[in-house]
């Protein structure tokens, strides 16, 4: 096995957990040059790791501008779930209005065909 | 409040838990966001996306992850839909120079701190450099530590591709970094 081969792995055999095969294995735990390479690879790890603790400070009002932006959304939210509340409340006061307007149709034409006919 | 009591209440629907959330997480969602875009206007607009989003997804939420990771995969997406449409419009840059950056990290060994902070700037250089593919995926997965599978769930690629891009991203970062001349590898 060749260096230039093994420099091709070493990206991904980096990785703790990810199997190598002992080709490589063997290559590099025999050849400086890419024990060195590897070592190169940990170091490149490592300084990205250590990114995550280096926080970046944002300009001065931009959390009060995400949080006003979270009010509106949420007031927005809120009015339209009223909104949604009431139209359900209008859908369902007119489905009830026009069952009761119904029913007393029905009740009127009913009394209407058992009330007896005066003689003409 | 801890956070998972923060967390609880936002799901009950409690507004102000919530906003206590974002103050809580803003900076490290901020520098996040920063690192994925690569510009100030850009993270702010991710950052307020990401938290529109978090805050309609919070009932969903079960706390099978932790608060940051989870809000982590929403910034990823949000980013990952914000680079994919700005792209288009304009070239992509990364200069960590227009924001402030703030180390918690105490350094024992000034010599140690200075090495480092030389290391810490030639590597945002490179990331700078890194297509935003390869920078997402670099940023994701080797400074934030997300799972490939996550990564690829948000970025909408497979676990396949995701990996070949990371060691893509690894290669070119190495060969920035650790210069080759005449047969020496030297930290550049």
């Amino acid at each position: 096995m060749r260096c230039e081969d093994v420099a091709l792995i070493l990206p991904r055999a980096v990785d703790a957990g990810e199997p190598v095969d002992l080709a490589v294995q063997s290559h590099v735990g025999s050849c400086l040059t890419c024990q060195a390479e590897l070592a190169r690879y940990h170091r490149l790890l490592k300084a990205l790791r250590n990114l995550r603790t280096q926080y970046l400070v944002p300009a001065p009002g931009t959390l009060a501008q995400t949080l006003a932006a979270l009010g509106e959304a949420q007031e927005r939210n809120a009015i339209r779930s009223i909104l949604s509340g009431r139209r359900s409340a209008y859908i369902g006061a007119l489905g009830g209005a026009a069952v009761a307007a119904g029913a007393a149709a029905a009740a009127v034409a009913l009394a209407r065909r058992r009330a007896p006919r005066l003689a003409g | 409040m801890t956070q998972e009591e923060l967390v609880a209440a936002a799901r009950d629907g409690d507004q102000g838990a919530f906003e206590e959330l974002v103050r809580q997480t803003y900076v490290a969602t901020y520098t996040l966001a920063f690192r994925l875009t690569g510009n100030e206007e850009d993270a702010r607009d991710v950052v307020q996306e990401t938290y529109l989003r978090a805050w309609k997804a919070i009932r969903r939420f079960r706390g099978d992850a932790q608060f940051s990771t989870w809000l982590y995969r929403i910034t990823a997406n949000t980013a990952s839909s914000m680079t994919q449409r700005r792209s288009r419009n304009r070239a992509d840059s990364l200069d960590e120079g227009s924001a402030e950056v703030v180390d918690d990290r105490p350094f024992a060994n000034p010599e140690a701190s200075s090495e480092a902070s030389a290391l810490h700037q030639r590597l945002s250089a490179a990331m700078a450099d890194l297509p935003p593919k390869l920078r997402t995926i670099v940023v994701l997965k080797d400074v934030y530590d997300l799972p490939h599978e996550a990564i690829a769930e948000e970025l909408g690629i497979s676990v396949a591709a995701a990996k070949v891009r990371l060691h893509r991203a690894r290669k070119r970062l190495r060969d920035v970094l650790f210069e080759e001349r005449g047969g020496v590898a030297r930290a550049v």
